[in-house]
């Protein structure tokens, strides 16, 4: 401060910093059941489950950069998504390795997030989500008239060679779909952790809670808003590069469907959104609930799923709207006090 | 020409309905300030409720209306009770997850019980009528329907502003904490708003089923032109709904006939566009 | 050295103006009270010297650079640190998180920031929630933190929006002296107040607004024998 120097002041009631053991062993958990199920796993169907959840989850940690810390809750990220799987099958069949597509095109995707961030930043709460829900529609709806990106049959993949540089692998056991997804998921938390550390984190979290207070402390409102969905674009771009491999196959409806959109958004709050944990743990039980009801509930399967989901979403907002890990957290806690 | 004449007049019929669809969306924003995106799929129920009643007692659309209303009514204030009430003091986004976890439930429902093949009622009363002015056709079924929105949407807007309950509705959308000083209770108005939103799809659900074909989906489209209709016209102002309803009907319609297939994008790309130029819509007060 | 000039604001919404053709200079250092009748514009120019509004027409100045139009984050960095009528705490976050946040805006470095913030929350007594999250706190702890905060982003000029309203006399006297301290730290003070006997001990200037005019500027005991001043309050 300036001028005068006052006294120092000693601040006994600020506690220490204490070394995380807890975060650290809980990282650790995590990423030994993520592990081991890779090994458990031997069923072609339990596979699929934890290669789509884990490409989900990517999409929600992605989502949850702009939605959860940043506030802005897009109902349009099937348009990123749709980017990834449409820009790397375009560039695979030019003879590009798949991996060497998703950054190029993760780019180009962040730069569509920031042309929509454009006219669309200035609104606030629903009046954005709207705008974003309008959007992504608006997208889908001209898709299946884009010759180059072939119409209403959509693209194939071309047949690669198995192996990892070209991101393609046997398909009677996904084992190496799931481990390849497996560190796709730590590096994008990795990045996602970094971006969010320190000064960015907090100037998110800042604009999520109130955005004129945080101009007044100093925040530039409008460009960590661009930054937020240049990554948050980015990042979900990288999942759909990764699940057309999986897939091998895009078309508008499996690209940018509004339930999509809403799918990656929804997996996010529901799992809990502005938490780092929230996307994964949304993912596995989404994903695993509607796989289980579409294969074992034969013909009406589709329907009993969706039924689940919306009233799985309900009852996880009305009982703690900030998702399944705080729900979680709060009943740990209170195990913990009682013992 | 006439072409032309005859895309606008279906599309002003369609966009009386699209009216009707977005003041009952604009009434609960208005009143609690909370954005309802199964708005779409209450309108898809009333059609099923339509239908059911067609396909168990054999009552025409037309008489369906009333009991559309009131059964779309119950289940709003059943909703609004069992699953808005307690979310009301949560964050925004709490609110808006919570009305699309609605809305998926209400279409597997629907897909549950009635399966994804589209329905029709075969044989209504209007179904044969038809009125020729000049080269322009207008069917008995869109006369209906326009003719039922427009006494719909007049008979709740005169009940919003001419009546004392329709000005308590208005006044705890302005101001809760003031009306409910006045003795107000604000918990019977919300309620109150969810019924009469569930009374207008209820009536826009029942005048659409001679014009479309009733499936599980169908509620995505009203929802989304209810939806653009009401940030169009601002949300918090209800005849600017309104007036939004029928100028995307009439978009509609026009662009229709020379762009098929673009329809929504059109509608989409015109509420974007008013987006940039005035972000709070046509008429918004917020 | 005039730290912040005020040169002819007007801020007309529609036909009404809000504030019109305010000018007036505020000295490095100083404490100046604002103050007029409920709806005398106050506010609003408070709005348009922390670049949260722009004017419709006039001159804003701050450290001898004309700044007029400027957004709300460069008034910040510029060195204007302000409090909010309606309490804005970032909910979410923790007292310790939210001054945190601010002191980012003069401190890179996570650590750095941090240590700076729990300095600030020592000096605004706030140590003891320095842990809880800002939503749960009292109105009166929720207007200190807001003032720390403001605080905690360095200003050199501090604009206090109706900090004393609706506290106990209690709370009064601890918001009072900490305004004091703050000054004793070399800060200039402008505060909107309607807290009258405050606003006399507190400021040895007062500017009197009313219908958005200024309509006084001198000592308060000069104030008490004003005319105009007079007028505006007891309703000509």
């Amino acid at each position: 401060m300036t001028a005068v120097e006052a006294p120092p002041v000693t601040s006994p009631e600020v506690p220490a910093k204490r070394v995380p053991w807890g975060r650290y062993a809980g990282v650790a958990a995590v990423a030994v059941l993520l592990i081991g199920y890779g090994v458990v796993a031997e069923t072609s169907f339990s596979q699929t489950i934890g290669v789509l959840a884990l490409t989900m989850a990517i999409a929600a940690t992605g989502w949850n950069i702009l939605g959860g810390y940043a506030g802005q809750i897009s109902f349009g990220h099937a348009v990123f998504f749709g980017t990834g799987m449409y820009g790397t099958t375009l560039l695979v069949t030019d003879g590009w390795s798949p991996w060497l597509t998703m950054v190029p095109i993760a780019v180009l995707a962040a730069l569509f997030g920031v042309l929509i961030g454009l006219p669309t930043f200035r609104l606030r709460g629903h009046y954005f989500s709207i705008a974003t829900l309008a959007i992504g529609m608006m997208v889908m709806s001209i898709l299946p008239n884009v010759r180059p990106l072939g119409a209403t049959d959509g693209l194939s993949v071309p047949f690669l060679d198995e192996g990892f540089w070209n991101l393609t692998f046997s398909l009677r056991d996904k084992t190496e779909y799931y481990y390849t997804a497996l560190g796709l998921f730590a590096v994008a938390t990795v990045v996602t952790w970094l971006f969010l550390r320190g000064k960015v984190g907090s100037y998110l979290e800042a604009i999520r809670d109130d955005e004129f207070a945080a101009a007044a402390v100093g925040v530039p409102v409008w460009r960590y808003k661009m930054y937020a969905v240049a990554m948050s674009a980015g990042l979900t771009s990288v999942a759909g590069s990764f699940h057309v491999m999986f897939v091998t196959f895009v078309d508008p409806a499996s690209s940018s469907d509004l339930s999509l959109s809403t799918a990656i958004a929804l997996i996010a709050v529901v799992g809990g959104a502005g938490s780092m944990w929230g996307p994964l743990l949304g993912a596995w039980l989404v994903i695993a609930l509607q796989e289980y009801t579409r294969t074992y509930l034969s013909t009406t399967g589709r329907t009993i799923d969706l039924m689940m989901f919306g009233a799985l979403i309900i009852l996880v907002v009305v009982v703690d709207p900030r998702g399944l890990v705080h729900l979680i957290g709060r009943g740990y806690r209170r195990f913990v006090r009682r013992s | 020409m006439i072409d032309l004449l005859q895309a606008l007049t279906n599309g002003v019929f369609l966009g009386a309905v699209f009216a009707l669809a977005a003041v009952g969306l604009s009434l609960v924003f208005g009143v609690t300030n909370m954005v309802n995106f199964a708005h779409g799929d209450f309108i898809m129920l009333a059609m099923y409720v339509g239908f059911l009643c067609w396909s168990l007692a054999g009552i025409d659309p037309l008489f369906a209306i009333p009991i559309a209303a009131v059964t779309l009514a119950l289940v709003a204030v059943l909703i609004y009770g069992g699953i808005i009430r307690p979310v009301l003091g949560s964050t925004q986004l709490a609110q808006m997850v919570v009305t699309f976890g609605l809305l998926t439930f209400l279409r597997g429902v629907v897909q549950f019980a009635f399966t994804a093949d589209p329905r029709r009622v075969e044989d209504p009363i209007v179904g044969d009528v038809r009125i020729a002015v000049g080269g322009v056709a207008v069917t008995g079924a869109q006369l209906v329907s326009a003719v039922g929105a427009l006494v719909a949407t007049g008979a709740l807007a005169w009940f919003i502003h001419r009546t004392e309950t329709g000005r308590a509705l208005q006044a705890v959308g302005e101001d809760p904490g003031g009306a409910s000083l006045m003795g107000i209770n604000s918990g019977r108005m919300y309620g109150l708003a969810w019924a009469l939103a569930g009374v207008s799809t209820g009536v826009a659900g029942a005048l659409l089923i001679n014009n479309f074909g009733i499936d599980p989906l169908a509620g995505a489209t009203f929802g989304i032109m209810s939806f653009i209709a009401v940030a169009l016209g601002g949300f918090g102002s209800v005849l600017g709904a309104a007036f939004a309803g029928l100028l995307l009907g009439v978009v509609q319609g026009v662009v229709g006939l020379y762009l098929s297939g673009y329809t929504l994008t059109a509608a989409l790309g015109i509420y974007l566009l008013v987006l940039v130029v005035r972000p709070q819509g046509l008429r918004g007060t917020r | 050295m005039t730290l912040l000039s005020v040169a002819g604001m007007t801020k007309r919404f529609g036909g009404l103006a809000a504030v019109d053709s305010v000018s007036f200079d505020v000295e490095e250092g100083t404490v100046t009270g604002l103050i007029g009748p409920n709806g005398a514009g106050k506010s609003t120019l408070f709005s348009m010297v922390a670049g949260a509004q722009r004017p419709t027409s006039g001159r804003l100045s701050f450290n001898g650079k004309d700044v007029t139009g400027w957004q709300p984050h460069q008034a910040a960095a510029a060195g204007v640190g302000r409090t909010f009528q309606l309490m804005r705490v970032f909910g979410s976050m923790t007292v310790l998180e939210n001054l945190t946040t601010a002191a980012h805006l003069r401190h890179r470095s996570k650590s750095a920031a941090r240590s700076f913030a729990e300095e600030i929350c020592a000096f605004a007594d706030l140590g003891e929630m320095a842990h809880r999250p800002a939503a749960t706190l009292t109105g009166a702890t929720k207007k200190r933190l807001e003032l720390a905060r403001a605080l905690a982003t360095s200003p050199t000029l501090l604009l206090l929006d109706e900090v004393l309203s609706g506290l106990t006399p209690t709370e009064t006297a601890a918001a009072i002296e900490m305004i004091e301290r703050v000054h004793a730290r070399g800060i200039t003070i402008v505060l909107v107040e309607h807290v009258m006997q405050v606003v006399m001990s507190l400021c040895p200037r007062l500017v009197v607004l009313d219908f958005g005019k200024l309509i006084f500027d001198g000592s308060p005991a000069d104030a008490v024998k004003d005319q105009a001043v007079l007028d505006a309050y007891l309703g000509a």
